[in-house]
C-alpha cells in the first residue's frame, strides 16, 4: 500500500468510479440460486461476484470432529482461477485459510450451535469474481444462505469494509482502492444487535480516522441489511401475492 | 486449542474478572512478565527469544534473494511463517501449518508490512527480477496463551537484530563484501491482543483465560500512535464501545512493552 | 406491550417481534423480554404467544412419528437409514428379522439392501443418540410400490388440511393411496402411473402455495382439470 501516486479522490470529491465517499457500490442479492445445494444465495457488488451455499445440519464427516453439545460449523472461502487478473492457483492458498477462519467466527455467533449436537453445517463460497472487499460480500451472502436453510439464528450477520484513500475515510472500497489507499477496515455486525462479529484492519489509521472508518463501515453494514432482508423475502414474496 | 477448561476454573477467572482481578493476581490491563533476549542463534541473520509469562516464542530471520511479486517489481517481499511446534502444547499437531498458526502468521506480517517498519524499495536489486527475501519464522515453543503478542514482539526483536551481509550490485549481481550492516527497521509496530470475558476486556489473556474468553481483539499500533493492522479472532462479538476503548488499551500498552526492546 | 408485525407476514432471524410479557413459541427465542425470530418465516400471534411458521425446515426426529426412509448401508447388525435428516436412523436387524440375529446365517443385504424404502416408526432419540426405527408394526416395512414426494416437512400438516379434508379429498379424487412421513417424504401408490403422478403434483402445489388461502379448492380444480385432458385425450386415441 506504498504506491499514492494516481489520484483516486478527483477535485470534486468523487472516485475512481464516480461514488461519494460515503456511498456503497451497486449490490445485487438473490437467493436460491443453487437447488443442490441445502440453500444457497448470490451476491454482486460492483465487479464482485460472489456464490454461497449451506449443507446441513448434517452428519459430520470426520466423524471425530462431531461435538456432543453442538453443531460444528466449517466454513471455506474459495477464490475461482479467473477471478482475478493473474491465474490464482486452485490450491488453497494462506489468505484463503484465514479468511474461511475470520469468516466462520464472523458467522457463528449468530447462529443457535446447540440446537443440533453431532452434527455439521458447511458453508461454501466461491468467489467467481473478485473486486475488493470480498470477505465482506461473501459474509453477507453466507448469512443468507444460512437463513434460508432453516438454520436456527439469533439475526443475520452483514459485512461492509470502509477504508481510508487520498487522506478520506472512505466507504466499501474497491480493488483499486483497496490496493492504492492506505488503510481497510472490513467489519460484520448483527445489526439488531449491534453486536460486531468481525474486525480487521491492515494500513494506517490514527485512533480518530479508525473511529470513524467503524461509524462509516456499521452504517454501511446496515443499508446493506435492508438489502440482504429484502433478497430474503423476495424469494417467498410471489407465494404472498397468490393470497392478496 | 479445544482443550477442555475444568468448569470450576472457568466460575472462578469469571467471578474474579467481575471483581477487576485475575487468578494469577493481575490487573485487568496487565501484561505477565515480558522477556526479550536478541541474537541467541548465531546461524541466523537476526534472531530474538521472547517470555511472556509461561509462553515461549522465538523468532529467527534470513535474508535470501528471490522475485518480487508482479504488482511489487521494484520492492524485496516478507514472509512470516508461524511453526506452532508439537512439543509446545499437548493440542498442537506435526504437520502443515493449521489455520491458528496461519492467521498468527498473517497477523504478525501485517503489523510489520503496513506499518511500513522495513524499507522494501530498499531491498530491490534488479526491478521485476530481483530482490531481497526477508523470512521471519516464528517458533512457538511453549503454549501458554497470546501467542499472537509474543509472536509479534519476538519478530520485531528478530528484525532489529538482523544483520545483512554487505554487498555490491554490479550488472545486476550481488557481490558479497566483507563485514555487516544492520537491517534498517524504520517503525516499531506492537501487538497488544485483548480478550472479552464476560463482557469485561482483559489484557494478554493467559491460556486458561483463552480456553473460556468469548473472544479477542489484536490491535498493532506504531510509535506514533497509529492503528497498523486489527485481526478479530473467536466466535463472540464486540459493541462499537468496546473496540473503541480496545483501541485505547492497545496504544497505551504499546507504549510500555516497546521499552522491552533494545536498538 | 406492543407487537411488531402484523400476522402472516414475512420476518427474518433477529426481527423483534414482541415485546413485553409474550411467550416465545416455535422458531423465536426471549432475550431480556423481547421476543426475536430465530427463522425465516411467517409471524403467528396467539394470544400471548408468538410463533414463527418457518418457510424451510429439515426433519428432527421425534418419538412415535412415522417416517418414509432409504437404506444407505448395511452394517454388521442392522441397516443405516436416510431418514431426510441432519441425523441417519439406525434399525436394527433383530427387529425386522423378529428373532435375535446371527451373522454367520442372515445375510442382510437380503432382507433390505441399499436403495430400498422403508416405512419405519421412531422408537428411541435423543440429543445423545442417533434416531432408532422399527419395522414391527402393522402397515410398517419395505415398499415395494408407488411415487415418493419430499417436501418441507413442516408443511406436512397443510398437505394432510383441516381435519384431513386436503389428503382425503386428493385420495378420493385420485384413487390413490397416500402416507405421509412426519419427515416430508411421502408416499403414493395408485392404480397406474397416471394417477400417482397427479397426486405427487398435488402435492408440490400445496408445497408451493401453502401460505395461501382457498388452496383445497385450487387443488381439486386442478386435479380435476387435468384428469378430464387425460379423458379427451384417451377417446380421441381410442
Amino acid at each position: 500500500m506504498s504506491q499514492k501516486l494516481e489520484k483516486l479522490i478527483d477535485k470534486k470529491g468523487l472516485r475512481l468510479d464516480g461514488r461519494k465517499p460515503e456511498e456503497l457500490r451497486q449490490i445485487k442479492i438473490e437467493v436460491g440460486i443453487i437447488l443442490n445445494a441445502d440453500c444457497s444465495a448470490y451476491i454482486q457488488q460492483a465487479k464482485n461476484k460472489i456464490l454461497a451455499g449451506v449443507y446441513g445440519p448434517r452428519e459430520l464427516h470426520p466423524k471425530h470432529l462431531a461435538r456432543p453439545d453442538r453443531t460444528v460449523l466449517r466454513c471455506r472461502y474459495h477464490m475461482a482461477p479467473f477471478s482475478v487478473q493473474e491465474r490464482k492457483s486452485p490450491a488453497p492458498s494462506r489468505r484463503d485459510i484465514e479468511l474461511s477462519k475470520v469468516m466462520r467466527e464472523a458467522l457463528e455467533p449468530s447462529i443457535f450451535l446447540e440446537y443440533y449436537p453431532r452434527t455439521g453445517i458447511d458453508v461454501f463460497v466461491e468467489v467467481l469474481q473478485a473486486d475488493g472487499g470480498t470477505r465482506c460480500a461473501s459474509i453477507t451472502a453466507a448469512s443468507l444462505a444460512l437463513a434460508d436453510a432453516g438454520i436456527p439464528m439469533r439475526d443475520l450477520v452483514v459485512a461492509c469494509a470502509a477504508g481510508k484513500i487520498d487522506n478520506t475515510v472512505v466507504l466499501d472500497l474497491m480493488d483499486t482502492e483497496d490496493k492504492k489507499g492506505s488503510a481497510d477496515v472490513p467489519v460484520a455486525l448483527m445489526p439488531n444487535f449491534n453486536a460486531i462479529t468481525l474486525l480487521q484492519m491492515d494500513g494506517i489509521l490514527t485512533h480518530e480516522e479508525f473511529e470513524k472508518a467503524v461509524n462509516l463501515a456499521l452504517d454501511g453494514c446496515k443499508r446493506i441489511y435492508v438489502m440482504q432482508k429484502e433478497a430474503l423475502k423476495a424469494k417467498y414474496e410471489s407465494v404472498k401475492e397468490v393470497e392478496e | 486449542m479445544s482443550s477442555v477448561i475444568v468448569r470450576i476454573k472457568q466460575k472462578q477467572i469469571a467471578e474474579l474478572i467481575a471483581k477487576e482481578k485475575r487468578v494469577d493476581g493481575r490487573g485487568l490491563s496487565d501484561y505477565r512478565e515480558i522477556k526479550v533476549e536478541q541474537g541467541i542463534i548465531e546461524r541466523a541473520e537476526g534472531s530474538a527469544r521472547v517470555l511472556l509469562g509461561k509462553t515461549e516464542v522465538m523468532a529467527g530471520t534470513k535474508i535470501g534473494i528471490g522475485r518480487p511479486f508482479s504488482d511489487t517489481p521494484d520492492a524485496g517481499v516478507l514472509t512470516v511463517n508461524a511453526e506452532f511446534v508439537p512439543l509446545a502444547s499437548p493440542t498442537f499437531e506435526p504437520g502443515p501449518p493449521k489455520e491458528n498458526a496461519i492467521e498468527l502468521a498473517r497477523v504478525v506480517d501485517r503489523g510489520i508490512r503496513e506499518s511500513e517498519a522495513i524499507d522494501f524499495k530498499k531491498l530491490c536489486i534488479k526491478p521485476g527480477e530481483k530482490v531481497f527475501v526477508v523470512f521471519v519464522d516464528v517458533y512457538v515453543l511453549n503454549h501458554g496463551g497470546n501467542l499472537i503478542d509474543a509472536s509479534a514482539l519476538a519478530a520485531l526483536a528478530a528484525l532489529l537484530n538482523t544483520k545483512m551481509l554487505n554487498y555490491e550490485i554490479e550488472e545486476d549481481e550481488v557481490k558479497i563484501k566483507p563485514g555487516y550492516t544492520p537491517l534498517v527497521v524504520r517503525k516499531h509496530p506492537i501487538a497488544v491482543t485483548i480478550a472479552k470475558i464476560n463482557d469485561k476486556l482483559i489484557v494478554d489473556p493467559s491460556l486458561e483465560e483463552e480456553q473460556m474468553m468469548d473472544t479477542r481483539l489484536t490491535m498493532t499500533t506504531d510509535e506514533d500512535g497509529n492503528i497498523c493492522a486489527i485481526q478479530k479472532g473467536g466466535s463472540g462479538t464486540f459493541t462499537q464501545k468496546q473496540v473503541l476503548e480496545a483501541a485505547k488499551i492497545a496504544r497505551e500498552k504499546a507504549v510500555e512493552i516497546r521499552k522491552k526492546l533494545k536498538w | 406491550m406492543p407487537t411488531f408485525f402484523e400476522r402472516k407476514q414475512i420476518v427474518t432471524p433477529g426481527d423483534l417481534l414482541a415485546e413485553g410479557t409474550y411467550v416465545a413459541g416455535e422458531n423465536t427465542y426471549k432475550e431480556e423480554n423481547k421476543i426475536y425470530a430465530s427463522k425465516l418465516g411467517l409471524v403467528e400471534y396467539q394470544d400471548k404467544k408468538v410463533n414463527v411458521v418457518a418457510l424451510r425446515a429439515f426433519y428432527i426426529p421425534r418419538l412415535g412419528d412415522t417416517v418414509i426412509g432409504t437404506i444407505v448401508d448395511v452394517g454388521f447388525n442392522g441397516w443405516t437409514v436416510d431418514i431426510n435428516s441432519p441425523y441417519l436412523a439406525i434399525l436394527r436387524a433383530s427387529d425386522v428379522l423378529g428373532r435375535p440375529f446371527r451373522p454367520q446365517q442372515n445375510d442382510l443385504s437380503e432382507v433390505l439392501d441399499v436403495g430400498d424404502l422403508v416405512i419405519a416408526k421412531i422408537i428411541a432419540y435423543d440429543r445423545a443418540h442417533d434416531p432408532q426405527l422399527t419395522v414391527g408394526e402393522p402397515g410398517l416395512g419395505k415398499i415395494t410400490r408407488g411415487q415418493v414426494a419430499k417436501i418441507t416437512p413442516t408443511k406436512i400438516p397443510r398437505v394432510i388440511g383441516r381435519k384431513g379434508s386436503m389428503v382425503s379429498m386428493i385420495k378420493e379424487k385420485t384413487g390413490c393411496h397416500i402416507i405421509l412421513g412426519n419427515n416430508g417424504v411421502i408416499l403414493i401408490t395408485g392404480k397406474n402411473v397416471e394417477d400417482e403422478q397427479l397426486a405427487v403434483m398435488a402435492i408440490y402445489k400445496i408445497e408451493a402455495e401453502s401460505h395461501t388461502s382457498g388452496l383445497t379448492d385450487r387443488i381439486a380444480q386442478m386435479i380435476e382439470k387435468k384428469m378430464q385432458k387425460e379423458e379427451l385425450k384417451n377417446e380421441s386415441e381410442t
